[in-house]
C-alpha cells in the first residue's frame, strides 16, 4: 500500500503531518513525531507581533528602575548579545533538520511585508525544506475596505515568493467574502500550497470574575466539514497543494479530506488530546480503511470526492445548506 | 609609548578591567558601591572574556565578604592571582583573613571603593574609614584620586605586590571616583604585561600550597617564638615604597602618566601646604594652582602610597620653605589624638626634625565623611586657616559645627572655574531615563571630541519618585573638579513637577540656557513658572527653551521615558557640537546601545530624534517676573519643630547646611515623620467606588504604600464631613450600624495600581470599572486632601473590638508604617505594614540592612509611625550580617527586664495590693484586650507606686512597661537570610527563644540591584549569574523544620491572602521561635509592577513557590505539624516563568540553556510538591513528640 503524497513539491511518505503547535517546540517531540509516522512536521509559528511585542516589553523591563536609585543602577546584567528575534527559531530548524529525516516547514505568522522577507530567507537558510506562512489576523479597523486587506495579505505572499525559493504554502482563514476569489489569488501569488483553515482562538466571557478570557479549544471532527468543503471544490481548480486542517482525529477523516482533494492533513488538536503516538494509530486507521475497501495508493484517492470529481457537486455549495436545516427542522 | 586609546567610563569600571585582565580567580560579594566592580567581572567571564594570559577568570559570588577574604586566601595560598573589590562593612568583614594574608607575605590586591562605616547611621557614599579600619592588617594601601588613577594604580599596585609580596589595598573614592564617568586613556595589554613580572607569578605559583612539595602554613605558636616571626617581615615592609616607586617609574616610561609616593603640586616655595589624598586632591589641585598662580605661597601633597608610610619620601616631596601644615583626613577617629594621615604627618615631620630639618606648625582637619562636596572654596578655607596666628586644630570643612565649633567659614564665592569648561546640570526623575541618556552624551562628546569629559551623578534615596541630578563637563584640558556645578551654562529641568519644589535656576550661570520639559504650549510656558525662577532667569539673561517631551515620547512609544528627546534637545540648544553632527552622532550611539534589542528599539528612539528638533521653541524671556506662583514648603507649616527645621531642609535638598547642633547625638530619630513629606507623585490615583464596594478589604491589604485605608464609624461621625466625603453602610455583621470608608490619601499615592488590580467586585454597568478604579489625581486633589484630613480624625475601631480571623476584619486596623520610600508596587512592603497593624503597638523590629531598611529607615523621613496612644514600632538596624543576633538580642533583653519587673511586682505587692499583682502576673496576654487590661493594670500599678520611694518601687517604675507583652520581629531580605545572616538566623532558631523571623524573599539582592543569593530560583538571570542561575532555590523552611521547635510559613500575599493573615497570627501566637518566608515581587524580577500580585498567584499555582504552615504545636495534638496549604501545581511553570523577564531574558540570550534550566526547574517543582506532601501526609509517630525536652516535636524526612 502506498499511502505517498506529493506536498510542496515534497514527496512525504503519507498524509500525517502535525501542524503547528506548541509541541514542536521541543526537539525531542520533534523525533518523536518522526517516529510515530508524521511525513514532514510544521514547527510552531513564530508571531509578527508577538515578537514586536516582546522586543518592547524586554526593553521596558531592563529599563525599569535603572539609574534611579545609587545602590541599584540597574538589576540585570547586561548580556553581550540577546536573541530578541528569530535567531533561537533558526538554530531550532537546523536541529531539528539535523535530528530527523522528514521534512521540516517552519511556519511565519505576519501580515505585513516589512522584516518578514528577510526572516524568511534565514529560515531557507537554516535549511527549511518549505514554508507555511500563516495569516493570522483579524482586522477590526472600520475604516479599512475589505479589498485593501485582501491586497495586503497577496502582497505579503508575493513578497515571500519572491524572496525565498523553498516553496510557500499560506494558511488562511475561511472569512472572505469569496474565498474562491482569494484562493485564486493567492494561487497566482505564487502560493504553492493552501492550509485550510486557520482556527482562530475565541475568547470566551468568565462569568465569575466577569473577565474576556482567552480560550483555546481543541478542535472537534465537525470542524472539518468547512476545510473539506472548499478542498473539494478547489481541487484542480487552482495550481496550489491543498493541506487540511482542523478536525482531523481519526483515520477515515484524512480519508474524507483526502477524497475531497487534499495533499496533506494535518494533525494538531488530537496529537495535543492524545499523545504523539496517536499519529501512529490514525495511520493504523487509514491503512485498514483502505485495506478493507482495496484501495492501493493515496494518490488513488485523492480527490476522487471533490467537487470536480463527485457524483452530485451542487453538493458542495450553498443551497445544500438550507436543505440540511430543512431535514433537521422536520426531524425536529 | 604604546598607541594612545581613550574611553569614557567610571571608575568602577577603569578598575575592574585591569583587576580583570590580571587576575584568574575573583571571588565577589555585592556592596555598594563597588558592587559594579564585581559586576563587571561576572559579566566577562560569563561572556568568555579572557585575562592578560588567554584564561577566562574564575568568578565566584559568595555568602559575604567574609567568605570572599576567604576563598581568596584560599586561592593565594594555592598559587593563583585572585582579587576581589568591596567596601565599607565588607572590608570590616575581611580583615580577619587580611591579617593572615599579609602575615604569610601573599601578593593579592583589593580593590577598595572607599566608604563610610555605620556608626550613628549608615551611609553608602565615600569616605576614607573603611581603609583606615584596614590600616594596620599590615597590607600596602596605595590611593587614587581620579578615575584615570584609579586604572593605573590599579595596575601598579598589582605590579608592586608582585614584587614585594605585600598584598595592597588599591583604594579610591566611593562614589565620587567610582561612580563618575570620565573620559580616560584606557591601557592596553601590552602595558600590563609590561609592567606584570611573569618570574614574580611563578615565585607566586611555586609559593602555592601543592602535594608535590608540601609544606605546612597557620601554624600555631606560642610566646617563645610568635614574637621573633612576627618581626621577620620588616625588610619587605622597607623595601615596599621603593618598589612602588620603581613600578611608578616604569609605568610613567610606558603610559608618559608620571606618578610619585607623594605628589607635589603648588609653589616651589610654599608656605603654607595641604597634606591629603583621595579625590578631594583634585579640587585642591586646582585651588592651589590658582592661588600659587596669583602669588601666593601655597602648597598641596597628594599622597598616594599611605602604607607603609615613606617618612623620607613625604619630606623629600615637602618644600623646604615650608612653615605651616593642614592634614586633612576624610575619617573620624573619634577619641584619637588625631586621625590617622594627621598623625602620620606628625611623626614624619618629627623624623624630619631629629635630621636637622625645621617642624613647622601642623593641624589637623577632616573633611568630606560621606561624600560631602569638597571644593576649592573650603581648600581656600583651609589654607587661610594655615595663614592665621593661631590656626584652628582639629577643624572641620564643609559643614557647620555649632557645637564643636570646629568648622572653618568657607568663602562660597572663590570658585577655579573657568569659561574653558562647558558645564551642565540635568534635574531628572529616575524613572524618565536622564541618567542614561547623560551618560550616553557624555560618551558622544568624550569619543567624537577632543574634549575631556566627566559626568556625576546625585541621587535620591527612594526608590519611587526619586529625583536624579546630573552634573557635566567638559573641555580641552583634563578636567579636575571632583565638585558638583554650581555655575552652569546649561540647566535642564526635565519634569515640570519640579517647578514648585527646587530652585532650579541656582546652578545657572549668567548668560546661560535653561531647558524645560513641561506639557504647555510655549507662549503658555513662562506664566508656569515660579516667581523665583522667573526673576532669576531674567537676572541671568538666560536662555529659555521649551519642549512637550512627554508627548514626543508617548507618541513614538517610548512611555514616560524621555531620555533620547532631553538628550536631543541637550545637543540642540547647547552648540556643544554643531546640530547635525550631534543628532547623527546621537543616532549613532542609539544604533551602538539597541540593535542588540530589536530593531523596533532603534527606530523607537531614532523616532524620537527625528520628532524632537520640530517641537523645541525658544521661550520668550519679559523683562519682569509676574508669577504668583511659589516654590511650596518642603513640608507644611503645621509639621512639629524638628521636622520643620532639620527634615524640611534635607527635603529641599539643603541638608548640607543643616548645623550639628540640629542632628540627634546618638542617631535617634523620631518616627511617624514620612506623613509630612507629602510627595505627590501620581498623576492617576484610586477612587473608590461605594456602591460596587463589597469591603472584602483586599486592597488596604496589599497597598505598599498605607495610602488606603478604611474605617468603620459610627453614623454621627458623619456630621460636618467634607461634601465628596463617601460612606456606605457597613458590609460586615460585626460592624452592623456602622458607617464604612475608604480613603486613599492622594499625595502619597505612588500609583502602582496594584489596589485596583486585586480588586474582585465589578461594576455591573461596565465590567471594566471595578469598586476602586485609577483617575485623574490633578482634578480631585484637593478635594481627596480634605476628605484624607477628615478620615484621619475618624476615631479608630477599639482593638478589643478588632478580630484578625479575616483579612475583612483587619483591614480597619491601623497600619503604623505608611508611605515608605519603597518601589511603586512594592511586593515587601504590605507584609510590614501588615505586621504594624497586627502588633504594631507592641512591636520591637530589627531590621537586616537592605531594601527593608533603606524604606523603613533612610533619611530624611520615616514610615514607622505610632497610634494616638503614642505606641508604635520601634525599629533598629544594625548591621547586614547581624540581624538575627541583634534582634535575638532584644528578645532576651526584654525578657530579662520583665523577669525581673515580675520579681519586683511581688516584692510590692504590700504596697499595691495582692489582686493587682496576681491580674497582671497571671494574665497571659493573649488578645488584644487581654494586652488593654495588662496596660491599664500596669497603669494603676504606677500610679500606686508613685511617690513611693523605696528602692524597689523606683526600679519598678522603670520597668513597668515590660510586664505588657513585647513583640520581636526580625526583618531581612533574602541575601540576609540565606547567605550572609544564616548562620545568626540559624542560631537564632536553634535558641528556641520568642523570636519572629519575617524574611522578605525576592529571590535576589534587590538593593544593591538584583544579585543573586542562594535563595535565587534556577534559571533566573541576575547580576553574577548572568547565565542564569544552575542550581536550586535554598529549601530555608525546610532546614528550620528540621528543628521541629521552630513555626515555619510559607506565604504568598498574591497567592492567599487569608492564608497569610493567619501564618502571621499563628507565627506571632507560637511560644517560640517563628519563621515567615514571604514570597515578594519585586523590580528585580523584571516584571509589570502593576501585576505583582497576579504574578505571585501564578508562581503559587505552578508550584514555584509553595504555601505551607509547619506549627509545632500541632504535634502536640497529635496532628502531623506540616500543612501544605498549596494546591497540586495546576499550571505549567514555563507559564510563571515567561511572565517574568528574569528568566525570559535568559531564553534570549542563551536560549539553550534556558530550556534546560527551566525542565530542570518543572521537575524541581514536582519533586519539591511530592517532597511535602509526604512529609505533610505522614502520620505523626509517639517518638516524635518524646524527641526534644520540651516536648516539641520533630516531623521531617522520610520514614
Amino acid at each position: 500500500m502506498d499511502l505517498s503524497t506529493q506536498y510542496l513539491g515534497l514527496r512525504l511518505k503519507s498524509p500525517l503531518v502535525p501542524s503547528a503547535s506548541p509541541l514542536s517546540e521541543d526537539l525531542d517531540n520533534i523525533k518523536r513525531m518522526e517516529d510515530a509516522g508524521a511525513a514532514a512536521v510544521v514547527l510552531y509559528s513564530i508571531f509578527e507581533e508577538q515578537i514586536r511585542s516582546e522586543r518592547y516589553e524586554l526593553h521596558h523591563a531592563l529599563n525599569q528602575g535603572t539609574e534611579s536609585y545609587p545602590e541599584a543602577l540597574s538589576y540585570f546584567p547586561d548580556p553581550t548579545q540577546l536573541f530578541v528575534g528569530v535567531e533561537d527559531y533558526l538554530k531550532h530548524i537546523e536541529r531539528a533538520k539535523a535530528a530527523t529525516t522528514i521534512p521540516i516547514i517552519p511556519s511565519i505568522n505576519g501580515c505585513t511585508s516589512g522584516g518578514w522577507i528577510d526572516f524568511a530567507k534565514q529560515i531557507e537558510q537554516a535549511g527549511a525544506d518549505a514554508l507555511e506562512l500563516n495569516l493570522y489576523n483579524i482586522p477590526t479597523n472600520g475604516d479599512q475596505s475589505g479589498a485593501d486587506i485582501e491586497k495586503q495579505y497577496v502582497d505579503v505572499v508575493a513578497a515571500v515568493k519572491a524572496a525565498v525559493t523553498i516553496p510557500v504554502a499560506v494558511k488562511v482563514s475561511p472569512f472572505f467574502t469569496n474565498f474562491a476569489n482569494m484562493a485564486k489569488r493567492f494561487d497566482e501569488a505564487g502560493a504553492n500550497g493552501l492550509v485550510l483553515f486557520n482556527r482562530f482562538y475565541q475568547p470566551d466571557i468568565e462569568l465569575e470574575t466577569l473577565e474576556v478570557v482567552p480560550n483555546v479549544m481543541y478542535s472537534t471532527p465537525m470542524a472539518m466539514r468547512l476545510p473539506m468543503r472548499w478542498i473539494a471544490i478547489l481541487f484542480e481548480r487552482i495550481r496550489a497543494d491543498l493541506a487540511a486542517t482542523s478536525g482531523i482525529h481519526r483515520g477515515t477523516d484524512v480519508i474524507k479530506m483526502v477524497m475531497a482533494g487534499a495533499s496533506v492533513t494535518m494533525l494538531c488538536s488530537s496529537v495535543l488530546r492524545h499523545g504523539i503516538k496517536h499519529i501512529r494509530v490514525i495511520e493504523q486507521e487509514l491503512r485498514d480503511w483502505m485495506d478493507e475497501h482495496e484501495y492501493t495508493s493515496i494518490d488513488q484517492m485523492r480527490g476522487s470526492l471533490s467537487q470536480k470529481y463527485c457524483a452530485d457537486p451542487g453538493a458542495f455549495e450553498r443551497a445544500q445548506y438550507i436543505r440540511a436545516v430543512g431535514v433537521h427542522t422536520l426531524r425536529g | 609609548m604604546s598607541e594612545q586609546k581613550f574611553y569614557t567610563l567610571d571608575g568602577n569600571e577603569a578598575v575592574a578591567r585591569v583587576a580583570y585582565k590580571l587576575s584568574e580567580v575573583v571571588a565577589i560579594y555585592p556592596i555598594t558601591p563597588s558592587s559594579p566592580m564585581g559586576e563587571w567581572a561576572d559579566a566577562w567571564s560569563a561572556a568568555g572574556a579572557k585575562n592578560l594570559w588567554g584564561t577566562i577568570p574564575s568568578v565566584i559570588e559568595m555568602q559575604s565578604e567574609g567568605g570572599a577574604a576567604g576563598a581568596i586566601h584560599g586561592a593565594l595560598q594555592t598559587g593563583s592571582l585572585a582579587t576581589t573589590f568591596t567596601a565599607s562593612q565588607g572590608l570590616l568583614l575581611m580583615i580577619p583573613n587580611m591579617y593572615k594574608i599579609a602575615g604569610e607575605l601573599t601578593a593579592t590586591v583589593f580593590h577598595i571603593a572607599a566608604r563610610s562605616l555605620a556608626a550613628q547611621g549608615l551611609s553608602i557614599f565615600g569616605d576614607h574609614q573603611d581603609v583606615m579600619a584596614a590600616r594596620q592588617t599590615g597590607w600596602a594601601m596605595l590611593c587614587s584620586n581620579s578615575v584615570q588613577e584609579a586604572q593605573d594604580l590599579a595596575l601598579i599596585s598589582q605590579s608592586a605586590t608582585l614584587d614585594s609580596r605585600i598584598p595592597f589595598l588599591h583604594f579610591f573614592d566611593g562614589f565620587r571616583t567610582s561612580h563618575e564617568v570620565a573620559k580616560i586613556e584606557v591601557l592596553s595589554d601590552d602595558v600590563l604585561r609590561a609592567m606584570i613580572s611573569e618570574d614574580r607569578i611563578r615565585e607566586h605559583r611555586l609559593r602555592g600550597l601543592s602535594p608535590d612539595r608540601p609544606v605546612l602554613r597557620g601554624t600555631a605558636q606560642n610566646p617563645d617564638v610568635y614574637f621573633q616571626a612576627r618581626e621577620t617581615v620588616n625588610p619587605y615592609y622597607q623595601r615596599c615604597p621603593g618598589i612602588v616607586q620603581a613600578a611608578m617609574d616604569r609605568f610613567a616610561q610606558l603610559t608618559g602618566r608620571r606618578y610619585g609616593l607623594f605628589d607635589y603640586v603648588g609653589a616651589p616655595d610654599a608656605e603654607r601646604v595641604v597634606v591629603m589624598m583621595g579625590s578631594g586632591c583634585e579640587a585642591a589641585h586646582e585651588a592651589v594652582e590658582l592661588l600659587a598662580a596669583r602669588g601666593e605661597k601655597v602648597g598641596l601633597v597628594k599622597v598616594r602610597l599611605y602604607r607603609p608610610f615613606d617618612a623620607a619620601a613625604f619630606l623629600a616631596a615637602l618644600p623646604k620653605s615650608v612653615k605651616s601644615i593642614a592634614v586633612l583626613d576624610r575619617t573620624k577617629e573619634p577619641g584619637a589624638g588625631g586621625e590617622p594621615l594627621h598623625l602620620d604627618v606628625v611623626h614624619a615631620l618629627f623624623e624630619g626634625a631629629e635630621d636637622g630639618r625645621p617642624l613647622p606648625k601642623v593641624v589637623g582637619g577632616r573633611y568630606g565623611l560621606s561624600s560631602k562636596e569638597f571644593t576649592p572654596a573650603m581648600v581656600r578655607a583651609v589654607l587661610d586657616n594655615l595663614a592665621a596666628a593661631k590656626p584652628k586644630k582639629a577643624f572641620t570643612v564643609g559643614i557647620i559645627d555649632d557645637v564643636g565649633m570646629t568648622s572653618l567659614d568657607v568663602d562660597d564665592s572663590f570658585t577655579t572655574e573657568t569659561d574653558d569648561v562647558r558645564r551642565a546640570v540635568f534635574f531628572g526623575l529616575g524613572a524618565d531615563g536622564t541618567v542614561g541618556a547623560n551618560k550616553e552624551s557624555i560618551k558622544i562628546i568624550g569619543e567624537n571630541t577632543e574634549n575631556y569629559a566627566q559626568a556625576y551623578f546625585v541621587y535620591d534615596s527612594k526608590k519611587s519618585g526619586a529625583i536624579t541630578i546630573s552634573h557635566l563637563r567638559f573641555g580641552k584640558k583634563p578636567i579636575r573638579s571632583t565638585y558638583l556645578i554650581s555655575q552652569a551654562q546649561f540647566v535642564a529641568c526635565h519634569q515640570p513637577v519640579f517647578l514648585d519644589r527646587y530652585e532650579l535656576a541656582e546652578p545657572l550661570a549668567p548668560g546661560g540656557t535653561f531647558l524645560l520639559n513641561a506639557p504647555w504650549p510655549v507662549e503658555e510656558v513662562w506664566s508656569h513658572l515660579p516667581d523665583s525662577l522667573q526673576t532669576a532667569l531674567i537676572a541671568k539673561k538666560a536662555k529659555v527653551y521649551t519642549i512637550n517631551a512627554t508627548k514626543v515620547a508617548r507618541e513614538v512609544g517610548m512611555g514616560g521615558r524621555i531620555n533620547t528627546i532631553m538628550q536631543t534637545c541637550f545637543f540642540a540648544v547647547s552648540g556643544v557640537l554643531p546640530r547635525e553632527e550631534a543628532l547623527d552622532a546621537i543616532k549613532s550611539s542609539i544604533i551602538k546601545s539597541y540593535s542588540k534589542k530589536g530593531d523596533e528599539i532603534v527606530q523607537m528612539n531614532i523616532r524620537a530624534v527625528d520628532n524632537t528638533v520640530a517641537n523645541l521653541f525658544e521661550v520668550t524671556v519679559p523683562d519682569r517676573a509676574t508669577s504668583t506662583l511659589r516654590v511650596r514648603p518642603p513640608v507644611p507649616a503645621g509639621a512639629p519643630d524638628f521636622v520643620r527645621n532639620v527634615l524640611g531642609p534635607i527635603i529641599a535638598g539643603r541638608g548640607d547646611r543643616v548645623p550639628v547642633s540640629a542632628m540627634p547625638v546618638d542617631g535617634t530619630f523620631p518616627t511617624g515623620t514620612a506623613r509630612w513629606e507629602k510627595r505627590n507623585l501620581s498623576l492617576e490615583i484610586p477612587v473608590w467606588d461605594p456602591q460596587t464596594c463589597i469591603q472584602c478589604g483586599k486592597c488596604i491589604f496589599v497597598c505598599p504604600h498605607a495610602v488606603i485605608r478604611s474605617k468603620a464609624y459610627e453614623p454621627k461621625q458623619l456630621e460636618g464631613a467634607p461634601t465628596t466625603f463617601k460612606s456606605a453602610e457597613s458590609r460586615l455583621p460585626a460592624w452592623k450600624g456602622l458607617k464604612f470608608t475608604i480613603q486613599v490619601a492622594p499625595e502619597d499615592c505612588t500609583g502602582c495600581a496594584l489596589c485596583v488590580e486585586i480588586c474582585p467586585a465589578k461594576n455591573k454597568k461596565e465590567a471594566r470599572l471595578r469598586a476602586i478604579n485609577m483617575m485623574p489625581q490633578p482634578p480631585i486633589r484637593e478635594e481627596e486632601n480634605l476628605n484624607w484630613d477628615y478620615f484621619l480624625r475618624l476615631p479608630e475601631l477599639d482593638r478589643r473590638k478588632l478580630t484578625t480571623q479575616s483579612v475583612r476584619e483587619v483591614q480597619v486596623a491601623e497600619p503604623l508604617f505608611e508611605f515608605s520610600g519603597a518601589c511603586a508596587g512594592c511586593g515587601e512592603t504590605p507584609y510590614i505594614k501588615l505586621l504594624t497593624q497586627l502588633f504594631g503597638d507592641r512591636l520591637v523590629i530589627a531590621n537586616a540592612t537592605g531594601c527593608s531598611s533603606i524604606y523603613g529607615g533612610n533619611l530624611p523621613t520615616t514610615p514607622y509611625s505610632t497610634n494616638r496612644d503614642g505606641r508604635g514600632p520601634a525599629w533598629s538596624n544594625s548591621l547586614f550580617e547581624d540581624n538575627a543576633e541583634f534582634g535575638l538580642g532584644f528578645r532576651v533583653s526584654l525578657d530579662k527586664q520583665r523577669e525581673f519587673a515580675r520579681e519586683l511586682v511581688e516584692q510590692v505587692a504590700p504596697q499595691v495590693g495582692d489582686s493587682l499583682v496576681r491580674r497582671i502576673l497571671q494574665n497571659k496576654q493573649r488578645s488584644e484586650a487581654d494586652i488593654y487590661e495588662q496596660r491599664e493594670w500596669v497603669t494603676e500599678l504606677k500610679h500606686k507606686l508613685a511617690g513611693n520611694t523605696s528602692s524597689e518601687a523606683k526600679r519598678l517604675m522603670a520597668l513597668a512597661d515590660m510586664l505588657v507583652r513585647k513583640s520581636v520581629w526580625v526583618i531581612g531580605g533574602d541575601g540576609w537570610a540565606y547567605d550572609i545572616g544564616y548562620g545568626g538566623l540559624d542560631h537564632v532558631l536553634a535558641s528556641g527563644r520568642n523570636v519572629k523571623i519575617l524574611v522578605l524573599d525576592t529571590e535576589v539582592y534587590s538593593n544593591t540591584g538584583g544579585q543573586m543569593s542562594k535563595s535565587t530560583p534556577r534559571g533566573a538571570v541576575a547580576k553574577f549569574a548572568a547565565g542564569g542561575k544552575p542550581i536550586g532555590k535554598k529549601d530555608l523552611g525546610l532546614i528550620a523544620m528540621q528543628y521541629g521547635h521552630v513555626y515555619v510559613a510559607s506565604v504568598a500575599m498574591g497567592g492567599k491572602d487569608e492564608h497569610t493573615l493567619k501564618a502571621f497570627m499563628e507565627a506571632e501566637a507560637y511560644d517560640g521561635p517563628s519563621l515567615i518566608i514571604a514570597y515578594s515581587h519585586c523590580i528585580a524580577h523584571g516584571i509589570d509592577m502593576t501585576g505583582g500580585l497576579k504574578n505571585q498567584k501564578v508562581a503559587v499555582q505552578s508550584g514555584h513557590w509553595l504555601l505551607y504552615r509547619y506549627h509545632p504545636d500541632r504535634g502536640l495534638e497529635g496532628k502531623n505539624p506540616l500543612q501544605v496549604d498549596s494546591a497540586p501545581p495546576h499550571v505549567p511553570l514555563g507559564e510563571f516563568l515567561q511572565m517574568e523577564n528574569r528568566f525570559r531574558m535568559l531564553t534570549k540570550s542563551n536560549p539553550d540553556a534556558a530550556r534546560e534550566f527551566f525542565k530542570q526547574a518543572q521537575k524541581d517543582v514536582r519533586v519539591r510538591f511530592d517532597l511535602y506532601q509526604h512529609l505533610a501526609g505522614r502520620e505523626p509517630k509517639v517518638s516524635d513528640t518524646a524527641a526534644t525536652g520540651d516536648n516539641k516535636p520533630v516531623v521531617v524526612g522520610a520514614d
